[in-house]
């Protein structure tokens, strides 16, 4: 009898874990490619019309505006470069591949297809931001109605589509507050910021970009952010509190509204950093905890795809009495026609060109147009669901333990601990992250500073089976056991991912790091082909 | 990878009087009487325990002195060492471990790690100071200092990455100790005896990386922020620790660094882009502070740091800074300041004072803003050491 | 929706009933909201969000978003000689390809080992770039063209520990606008005179303004209003004297054949990478790139991640990492140079596509295509008795500046009536430089065919003589 593969696949009832090994194409740098001649794509010949009238345009150039030699560029055949790029791809690990829970704090969801196959349609990728309103009539309804689901979201009163990301909406948020003091004036007196160590960094840096100072509160010994802290720092200095809720641990602020209160009552302003919103959708809202501004990253909770790290777009909400400060334009409608809106005097601005990532904001709105308030809720219930069960699976592992409010459920996330692993083992959170890149998943420590010791965020969402997760949380136990098995093994991972362990000192060494192939080629003194 | 020279240090008495009680082993009558007591070292064990985490270390040569001081050790962990030295077994001293330490620095040892407690790590101060990169194995009854890593095992790991590069950075970090004899008597009073400089690891950023940059940008940050907001006119006592020097440097005066130093500030000038200051004294103690304060009318201010990796503010090594001193300068008028580091490793744990006057301790408890950066502050929770219930009452703070 | 069939969403796999109680069950929790207990009851939510009715099938949501997109009508559907900012170029299909594989597309910020991918194809990136600007170190793209001037600018300042910008005082209001936000605060923000006839730098005007007090002067090339400045040299030595630092923004398509900033003394150089390969997209397109020399003291004032190139423990084994990573705000939160987080990745693999597409050939031929085509369209333009083309004297790429003041018509009628002949005219100028008259900033690129240019000629002929 032949042997039973499924069965060989098995082990009492549960799935071996995978034999998973990320390509290795060893990929040369793309100028080690090149060879002279080759062309990847041609361009129109300039019509005999055109050059007779134009003549020699480029001795039309002053002298020192015209390039002197041609760029260094590679020259390669058109299959060549595709080539090239489609191993690069199969060496880097997308949501659409991989249970891609370990990216905590990001939100990895599903990004659906047919979302993006809507924004590449020539009638959204080839729209020109200075038509004429009139030809623009879909896109702008599309931008009014994504506004108007956020206003029922958030409770808030309008939006801006206009920040390119999340951080440029923390940013903006800061600006208006800035703004909003400077109204009344109280530009000089109001200038400090209130936030927690557990927001997202870029509430923190985002107001000292904007010139305010930074106050930082730390949990109260429950795990809580501290109450009592929060009365100490207001004062008549304050300009705003700038928090995130639920925390980066996953965990809610039950206090949030006494919060808003006693930084009200001081004569502040509070921002709800909403990135993490996805546990809580349509369960708790920022008008209700009394923000006066909000905002929400398209590209995490609403399933725009997060592009190697953007595009992505920031919704920033405001209250009726903060609207007028918002960058302009905003979106009007009224009644037959969609336009844009510049004339609010008192606008902090322009953000950035035009007015936004519009095709993050139609995959976002088509996401949110396929679940409606039922779905958006189902969203949030199952993304909790999931992260409390993982949580159950990966506190039954030796040596994790979830730091502050201990014994409590988290909403979306969690950020763990392996401080008794470490203890046992010397084995580090990070070298345990990168073993589990051998089991071709990501996983994620936290920002800094490590606040929690030898952390580790994970973020389920909504969008992995109960077997993924069961898959994931096995995947951490194991490599738990081998580190205390076969520390080493950890700690020389990967082992079957793209490439090895990096030297990492040539990066902080200002002799030897190089941020380009011709800072590269001249710091080593090395040549095309090894030679010379 | 290039051949490594571990020095190794072994105090084979530390922490022999912990677990009968004795608060410490410093002296050979105390020693005796904790053998006595059935006591047995802890240094050889847990000195295992770090040097089990040197493995994968190719190349690595260990020097260390003869039997109990590191020889059986190192052996025991399945090196040959270098030994050098010589020791009466069962009868070493702190001598025996400064003249190791010195001669193992001689030797250019690329590390010199060693184990015992807050004595221990005043002999390698007086030893080596701040030229010879070390870091403590903790074993020791009283661990103050912040020169010892959490656990053995911690600095072991610690170690080895040092040794492979991988943690380049040093940090200077506090060597502390209380008298014995007091402590036994019932008084704690903890003096900062100095600086040695030990790897720092607060932790391994993205992939791995060691950041280096961060410790020193805060301490500018800090100084430039408390440079610009002071009064002129008014005398700042100024406390020991390497944050509070940033500040002094800042102001163009030299700072004692483990005393407590008054300035007297001036006006700010643009030409220098600095604020003037003079230097009103150095090293002062409680009886000066009180004359300074008589002669300016209590207009002054103080300027502290935590101490030690257990965040006391007062009463730990500024105890000059007296309970009168900080009644009449005023709570209001006491600027804290701290790299965010620091107060990072405390994780949700309070400040610390420990004044000796319980009134004082009252007094400076609740919620402090701390100077972590130009323009940025944390607000951290102030307690009294006897109200912190989360404070291990043994000492065994490690 | 039926209340006693409860929905499945595809999108939701454990949102099937049975999976969702055995879970519940695992965690030994009766329902979800016992995972909101510390949510209080007042800030609960009550009743359903006020939302549309959901489009559950894809088939539907398809028909709905395209239905509402048909309203639009795109470029390509008729000629357009809109710029300013956002540009009509030929988007190599290998382009989206490689933008359009989930492998990219879906990924975030996995380490340099399970997304050596993205870290090696945002190095080659910044290569190609580098070789573009003939400088060594290119960041990985920010948000667009505005970000990257008012963070060089920035840049400039902490470099300087100075508090003044002087701006080329055509530059576009919007992106002005921008810059002082930003910058408010931390600099002071001052415009420069520029000559009338040319639009170039009034250079008098520099020497005035330029101080011990000045932390950058920045100009652009090609300049808003698509005219070239040709002083960059003795721009950057009045820089340079005044201990500044001299910031170009420059778009990056024409560096096949005008010479790079950095030749002409540029310190900092920034821009826009939306040309290279990317769809206009209604502005949503764009990346933003900054190039310094390979000098520590420029370098660590970058809030951008630079990747670089490092070895691994396997001989001969390509690896990448973040050069300094410590300046970031990931690693330091305030500390760190502005902020850094989400941007533009996605193009900056797309730019580079495009680059190794086009090589050096390929970048030369359509820098001097689109110059040939916009310089026959502002001869052809030129023309018409009542119509100035190009206002400014001078070398101009691909934009120039149009005046019709002497037709006795506005812009916005003339664009008015172009569009009823299925055409969109360029970017009205009368509100934004008033000096300027009823002008129209024009864009020729090379997808603009001879017989594109002459039907938008014949067009205005007949618009000027109504």
């Amino acid at each position: 009898m032949s042997r039973n593969i499924m069965e060989e696949r098995y082990d009492g009832g549960k799935p071996r874990l995978r034999r998973f090994h990320q390509a290795r194409w060893d990929e040369p740098i793309i100028f080690e490619l090149s060879r002279e001649g080759q062309r990847g794509i041609l361009l129109p010949e300039v019509e005999p019309g055109i050059r007779d009238v134009a003549g020699d345009v480029l001795d039309t150039l002053p002298e020192g505006l015209r390039r002197a030699a041609p760029p260094a560029l590679p020259e390669l055949s058109q299959p060549q470069v595709l080539r090239h790029y489609d191993r690069l791809s199969q060496e880097n690990l997308g949501t659409d591949l991989n249970i891609d829970v370990g990216q905590g704090t990001c939100t990895m969801k599903y990004s659906p297809k047919i979302n993006d196959r809507l924004a590449r349609s020539p009638k959204m990728a080839e729209l020109h931001p200075l038509q004429d309103e009139a030809t623009l009539q879909g896109i702008l309804e599309v931008m009014y109605r994504f506004e108007e689901i956020l206003k029922s979201i958030s409770g808030m009163d309008r939006f801006s589509l206009q920040p390119a990301a999340g951080s440029v909406a923390i940013y903006v948020n800061a600006s208006i507050i800035r703004a909003y003091h400077a109204s009344r004036g109280e530009a000089g007196q109001r200038d400090e910021i209130i936030t927690t160590i557990f927001s997202h960094p870029s509430n923190a840096a985002c107001a000292q970009t904007a010139g305010l100072k930074v106050i930082t509160l730390y949990p109260d010994e429950d795990g809580y952010p501290d109450l009592e802290a929060l009365k100490a720092a207001v004062s008549e200095r304050t300009a705003g509190l700038m928090i995130t809720n639920p925390e980066d641990t996953g965990i809610y602020n039950p206090r949030i509204a006494e919060f808003v209160q006693i930084v009200h009552e001081a004569g502040g302003l509070c921002a709800y950093d909403q990135a993490n919103a996805n546990g809580i959708l349509g369960i708790t809202r920022a008008r209700e905890a009394g923000f006066d501004l909000c905002h929400f990253n398209l590209h995490k909770t609403f399933s725009a795809p997060h592009g190697c790290g953007g595009p992505g777009a920031g919704a920033v909400g405001a209250t009726q009495a903060l609207a007028r400060f918002l960058p302009v334009p905003l979106v009007a409608f009224d009644g037959e026609r969609y336009h844009l809106d510049w004339d609010r005097p008192d606008t902090i601005g322009k953000i950035g060109p035009f007015y936004g990532n519009a095709p993050v904001v139609l995959k976002a709105y088509a996401w949110a147009m396929s679940l409606g308030a039922e779905g958006l809720r189902e969203v949030a219930e199952i993304a909790v669901l999931n992260n409390n069960y993982l949580m159950k699976k990966v506190l039954g592992i030796p040596g994790a333990s979830a730091p502050y409010a201990e014994g409590k459920r988290r909403i979306e996330q969690v950020r763990y601990s392996w401080q008794g692993l470490a203890e046992d083992t010397g084995v580090h959170s990070e070298e345990l992250g990168l073993r589990t890149a051998d089991f071709g998943v990501h996983y994620w420590t936290s920002h800094h500073p490590y606040v929690v010791p030898e952390p580790c965020t994970l973020e389920p969402t909504e969008s992995y089976t109960k077997d993924e997760l069961d898959e994931y949380a096995d995947i951490l136990a194991h490599v738990a056991q081998e580190a205390r098995v076969d520390p080493e093994l950890v700690k020389t991972a990967p082992h079957r991912s793209t490439i090895h362990s990096i030297e990492h000192e040539p990066l902080d060494d200002p002799e030897r790091w190089a941020v380009t192939w011709r800072a590269y080629r001249r710091k080593t003194k090395s040549y095309p082909r090894g030679g010379e | 990878m290039t051949r490594k020279e571990l020095g190794l240090i072994v105090n084979p008495v530390a922490g022999l009087g912990g677990r009968v009680g004795l608060k410490g082993s410093d002296g050979a009558e105390i020693q005796r009487r904790a053998k006595e007591l059935g006591a047995e070292p802890r240094a050889q064990e847990r000195t295992l325990e770090a040097l089990s985490k040197l493995g994968g270390l190719e190349d690595l040569q260990i020097v260390t002195y003869p039997a109990e001081m590191g020889a059986d050790a190192v052996r025991a962990a399945g090196w040959e060492p270098t030994v050098i030295g010589d020791i009466t077994p069962g009868r070493t001293t702190a001598g025996d471990t400064q003249q190791a330490a010195r001669r193992m620095m001689e030797m250019g040892v690329d590390l010199l790690l060693f184990a015992g407690g807050d004595g221990t790590a005043r002999d390698i101060y007086e030893a080596v100071g701040l030229e010879q990169p070390a870091l403590g194995i903790p074993a020791g009854v009283k661990i103050h200092s912040a020169v010892y890593a959490t656990n053995p095992v911690s600095a072991g790991e610690l170690a080895r990455l040092y040794l492979q590069g991988r943690v380049a950075s040093l940090r200077e970090a506090e060597v502390m100790d209380i008298d014995e004899e007091a402590f036994r008597r019932g008084s704690l009073q903890a003096r900062l005896y100095g600086y040695l400089r030990v790897p720092f690891r607060p932790s391994l950023v993205q992939s791995q990386k060691v950041p280096s940059a961060g410790e020193a940008a805060s301490l500018g940050g800090i100084a430039e922020d408390v440079a610009e907001k002071m009064e002129p006119g008014v005398l700042y006592i100024i406390g020991p620790g390497t944050t509070t020097r940033a500040i002094a440097q800042e102001l163009g005066l030299e700072k004692t660094l483990l005393g407590v130093d008054v300035v007297e500030s001036g006006q700010w000038s643009v030409d220098r882009d600095r604020r003037a200051a003079r230097l009103v004294a150095a090293d002062a103690n409680e009886a000066q502070l009180l004359a300074l304060l008589d002669e300016h009318e209590d207009k002054a201010k103080i300027i502290v740091t935590p101490i030690g990796g257990q965040g006391y503010l007062f009463g730990r090594g500024n105890q000059q800074i007296s309970p009168r001193v900080i009644e009449r300068v005023g709570r209001e008028n006491i600027t804290v300041v701290s790299t965010p580091g620091k107060l990072h490793v405390l994780g949700s744990r309070p400040l610390l004072v420990d004044t000796g006057d319980r009134e004082v301790d009252e007094l400076l408890s609740g919620y402090l803003m701390v100077v972590t950066g130009y323009n940025e502050r944390a607000v951290r929770r102030v307690a009294t050491d006897g109200s912190n219930q989360t404070h291990r009452g043994d000492f065994h703070l490690v | 929706m039926s209340k006693d069939k409860p929905i499945v969403y595809p999108y939701i796999p454990n949102s099937a009933p049975a999976i969702k109680e055995e879970m519940l069950r695992a965690v030994g929790a009766e329902s979800t909201d016992e995972f909101y207990k510390d949510v209080p009851e007042d800030l609960r939510f009550q009743g359903h969000l006020d939302l549309p009715d959901p489009l559950l099938s894809e088939a539907a949501l398809k028909r709905h978003v395209e239905g509402i997109l048909a309203r639009n009508r795109a470029v390509g559907e008729c000629p357009s000689f809109l710029g300013a900012g956002c540009y009509q170029h030929h988007v190599p299909a290998v382009c989206d390809e490689v933008n359009g594989r989930g492998e990219f597309l879906t990924a975030y910020a996995g380490e340099p080992y399970d997304d050596h991918g993205r870290f090696q194809a945002l190095f080659e990136y910044a290569s190609m770039m580098g070789e573009l600007l003939d400088m060594d170190v290119v960041n990985v793209p920010t948000y667009d063209g505005f970000q990257a001037a008012a963070t060089s600018l920035r840049m400039a300042g902490r470099l300087t520990g100075r508090r003044q910008a002087l701006l080329c005082g055509t530059i576009s209001p919007h992106k002005l606008s921008k810059i002082q936000d930003y910058c408010l605060r931390a600099m002071d923000i001052r415009l420069l005179p520029y000559e009338p006839d040319t639009g170039q730098m009034n250079l008098d005007g520099l020497r005035e303004a330029i101080s011990e007090e000045t932390a950058a002067v920045y100009f652009e090339n090609p300049s808003y209003l698509g005219f070239l400045e040709a002083q960059g040299s003795a721009i950057s030595a009045l820089v340079h004297e005044a201990g500044s630092v001299c910031v170009v923004s420059v778009d990056p398509l024409s560096l096949g054949v005008l010479a790079p900033p950095a030749a002409y003394g540029a310190d900092i150089v920034c821009g826009d990478i939306q040309p290279l390969g990317i769809h206009m997209q209604f502005g949503g397109g764009h990346g933003g790139f900054i190039a310094t020399r390979d000098e520590p003291r420029y370098v660590m004032e970058y809030p951008s991640r630079l990747f670089g190139i490092a070895p691994t423990r396997v001989p001969g084994e390509y690896g990448f990492g973040d050069v300094a990573y410590e300046r970031t705000s990931f690693a330091v939160r305030e500390e760190g140079k502005e902020w850094v987080g989400t941007a533009a990745a996605l193009w900056g693999i797309t730019a580079g596509v495009y680059l190794a597409l086009m090589g050096p050939q390929g970048m030369a031929e359509i820098g001097e295509a689109i110059m040939a085509r916009a310089r026959y369209a502002m001869v052809r333009l030129d023309s018409i008795s009542t119509v100035q083309a190009p206002a400014f004297r001078g070398p101009h790429f691909g934009e120039f500046v149009v005046d019709f003041s002497a037709s006795g018509k506005s812009v916005a009628d003339i664009n008015r009536a172009l569009l009823a002949r299925g055409i969109f005219g360029g970017k009205d100028l009368s509100q934004e430089f008033p000096p300027l008259g009823q002008s129209a900033l024009y864009c020729v690129s090379e997808v603009h065919t001879q017989a594109d240019i002459d039907q938008l000629v014949v067009a205005l002929e007949e618009v000027v003589a109504e």
